[in-house]
């Protein structure tokens, strides 16, 4: 008796079609019909593949999230006027040169002397906002001024004075210009120029802050009868150090009149702090990945084991060895790509829960990596799959039917 | 020419002789049942016949073509294409429906025909199951699956290994009746047996001790006639 069909009526597409039809219908039934053993193995495959997406997440966004915490020991860049004073357009242009997400902040100082009680001390002023963001380390005991009168005084001040927050002074200001010479003697002119102040804040840095007055711009040019000009600008940048080199020497060449350079002892430890962190991570996520390949291996391996007797089924059915790797590869594949959705979802929360507790703040989702986390999860699922399959060939279909 | 000849067929497993220069002839449309103790090498004989192990020495000629020397790849590419295999324990993939493990002999043979597959099982009465797992079939359904699945694809033989060793009474008697409607259709079947009933209806016996053809015996009573037994 011969078969009937015939298979040269038939096209060779719908042959193809209908074949192909029945493998996806195969290993569809073969993944949703064997839950529980399945459930196992995609649990293995998206837990490997959450972890490494978490981890490359982390990796990538270390230098991000480190360079935000590295911003708080304060500005990693100085811009000084090659001459005497910069101007506000030069600043202005120093800010344009920096790019938005990059800048953390920009604080362009004045500093005079002023007397305080016939007593001098150094003032400076600034955009105050703009010092809080270069200088987050400062302690402020008080409030940041925010209205023109009102001054934040260092410690020492503070205690040179007896002054608190709330109390008054008044501060005066002589230029140089206005000093005279007369009869052989020097006689200093004291000019009328003078600011009343309430002291809002004082500040507390250990360091040469504590000896200053910090009052805004506005105030010193009351105070000083002058247009604004600034003596030294702070710029805080987060940035990686090469980027940062990048950027001085832009500034230094394209603003003229002024030079850029970095805060080195701050800019290579970060340097030195973020190469052996992503080492770290680097290092893990290689171990992750090698951990991943052996549990999906083992998984995989026990689900063939146990499909012994169907593998030698199919081969007594007339199953070559071809059709059997296809069948079990491409469970695996399904599999890898399923777990690596999976995985990449769940590595975006793994990520972002590390990223708020250890960093506290948020990472934002590449979308890219959730691509290249299922393609890894389905490279690493064929290769761990590779073994257990090669093992399957073997089987001889007359021993494992008799169930030997 | 005969469908199937084995000529001074041996199988060795160390000292042991689980075949020893057996000879046999199995023509076209024969049904042939092969019976014998535990040990007398039925399983051995029904494993080289199907092109599932290979014999020691000897030459086994299926439709004219020595078989007994090819390599693993032919011997596949032989049981795909011309043998039909019943076993006593049904062998149904658990995860695939009715008609979806008779679809399965198809995909390995040619094309899967859902169709064609459906019709397999209404041959044996199972139409109505076609949807089922093998979980939710009896023992005698699952084994008439295994037998639309044996001859979905036309083979030249079907052969079957105790394919009444799980069965009750009444399921034997169904798939015995098959057995008869596929032989009425010319079909070449081996049935290997300890069961006496089974080996009785069919047109002959060999009987097989220690590795060798003991004897034969040809059913003078055969009909070849089916009983009127519902399959539902």
């Amino acid at each position: 008796m011969e078969k009937t069909v015939n298979l040269q009526i038939q096209d060779t597409k719908d042959i193809d079609m209908k074949k192909r039809k029945m493998y996806i219908r195969m290993i569809t039934a073969s993944l949703l019909r064997r839950r529980s053993r399945m459930i196992i193995a995609l649990l293995a495959i998206s837990i490997g593949a959450m972890i490494l997406s978490g981890l490359v997440t982390i990796y990538i966004d270390v230098p991000r999230q480190m360079g935000a915490q590295f911003r708080s020991y304060g500005a990693n860049m100085i811009v000084t006027p090659d001459s005497d004073r910069m101007m506000p357009d030069q600043v202005e242009a120093v800010r344009g040169l920096v790019p938005d997400d990059k800048l953390v902040g920009i604080a362009a100082y004045r500093y005079e002397t002023v007397r305080v009680n016939d007593r001098p001390v150094m003032a400076a002023s600034a955009d105050l906002e703009q010092v809080q963001k270069t200088s987050p380390f400062w302690l402020v005991d008080g409030e940041w001024p925010a209205a023109d009168g009102e001054i934040m005084i260092g410690k020492n001040v503070a205690r040179m004075y007896n002054l608190k927050p709330g109390k008054r002074m008044t501060c005066t200001y002589a230029p140089e210009s206005e000093t005279e010479a007369g009869d052989g003697e020097t006689e200093e002119v004291v000019l009328d120029n003078w600011v009343d102040f309430t002291v809002t804040a004082i500040l507390d840095t250990g360091g040469k802050e504590e000896d200053y007055v910090y009052m805004r711009t506005s105030d010193m040019e009351k105070l000083t009868g002058e247009a604004t000009a600034y003596d030294v600008c702070e710029l805080s940048v987060s940035s990686g150090s090469d980027e940062l080199k990048a950027l001085s020497g832009k500034i230094s060449e394209q603003v003229p009149g002024v030079s850029a350079r970095l805060v080195k002892r701050v800019t290579e430890s970060e340097d030195t702090v973020l190469s052996k962190l992503q080492s770290l991570v680097l290092l893990v996520t290689v171990v992750v990945l090698a951990l991943t390949m052996i549990c999906v291996a083992t998984t995989m391996t026990a689900v063939v084991a146990e499909r012994r007797k169907e593998i030698g089924l199919r081969k007594a059915l007339g199953a070559s060895n071809q059709s059997i790797i296809a069948e079990f590869m491409g469970e695996g594949i399904v599999l890898g790509a399923c777990g690596g959705l999976l995985g990449a979802i769940l590595g975006f929360l793994f990520a972002q829960a590390v990223s708020r507790n250890v960093f506290h703040s948020s990472i934002t989702l590449m979308p890219w990596l959730v691509p290249v986390t299922i393609l890894a999860s389905v490279l690493v699922t064929g290769a761990a799959c590779m073994i257990p399959i090669r093992s399957a060939t073997q089987v001889d279909p007359a021993l494992v039917l008799k169930g030997e | 020419m005969s469908l199937l000849e084995l000529k001074n067929v041996s199988k060795v497993y160390g000292n042991l002789h689980a075949l020893d220069h057996v000879s046999l002839k199995v023509e076209k449309g024969e049904w042939l049942a092969i019976m014998g103790p535990s040990g007398s090498g039925k399983s051995t004989m029904m494993n080289i016949i199907g092109a599932l192990d290979k014999a020691t020495e000897g030459e086994i000629l299926l439709d004219g073509e020595d078989i007994s020397r090819k390599n693993a790849r032919a011997l596949t590419d032989i049981r795909r294409d011309k043998i039909g295999l019943i076993f006593q324990q049904f062998h149904l993939v658990s995860y695939l429906t009715a008609v979806e493990n008779v679809m399965l002999a198809q995909y390995y043979h040619s094309l899967p025909d859902e169709k064609e597959a459906l019709e397999a099982l209404e041959r044996v009465g199972l139409a109505d199951r076609a949807k089922h797992y093998p979980s939710q079939l009896s023992g005698g359904e699952q084994q008439r699956v295994c037998v639309a699945r044996a001859l979905i694809n036309y083979p030249e033989i079907i052969l079957a290994d105790e394919p009444t060793g799980n069965l009750d009474e009444a399921n034997e008697e169904i798939v015995v009746e098959l057995f008869r409607k596929l032989h009425l259709e010319g079909t070449t079947l081996i049935v290997v047996t300890h069961n006496p009933e089974v080996a009785e209806v069919a047109q002959r016996t060999i009987v097989l001790r220690n590795g060798r053809v003991d004897h034969e015996m040809i059913n003078e009573n055969f009909t070849g006639k089916i009983k009127h037994i519902t399959l539902q």
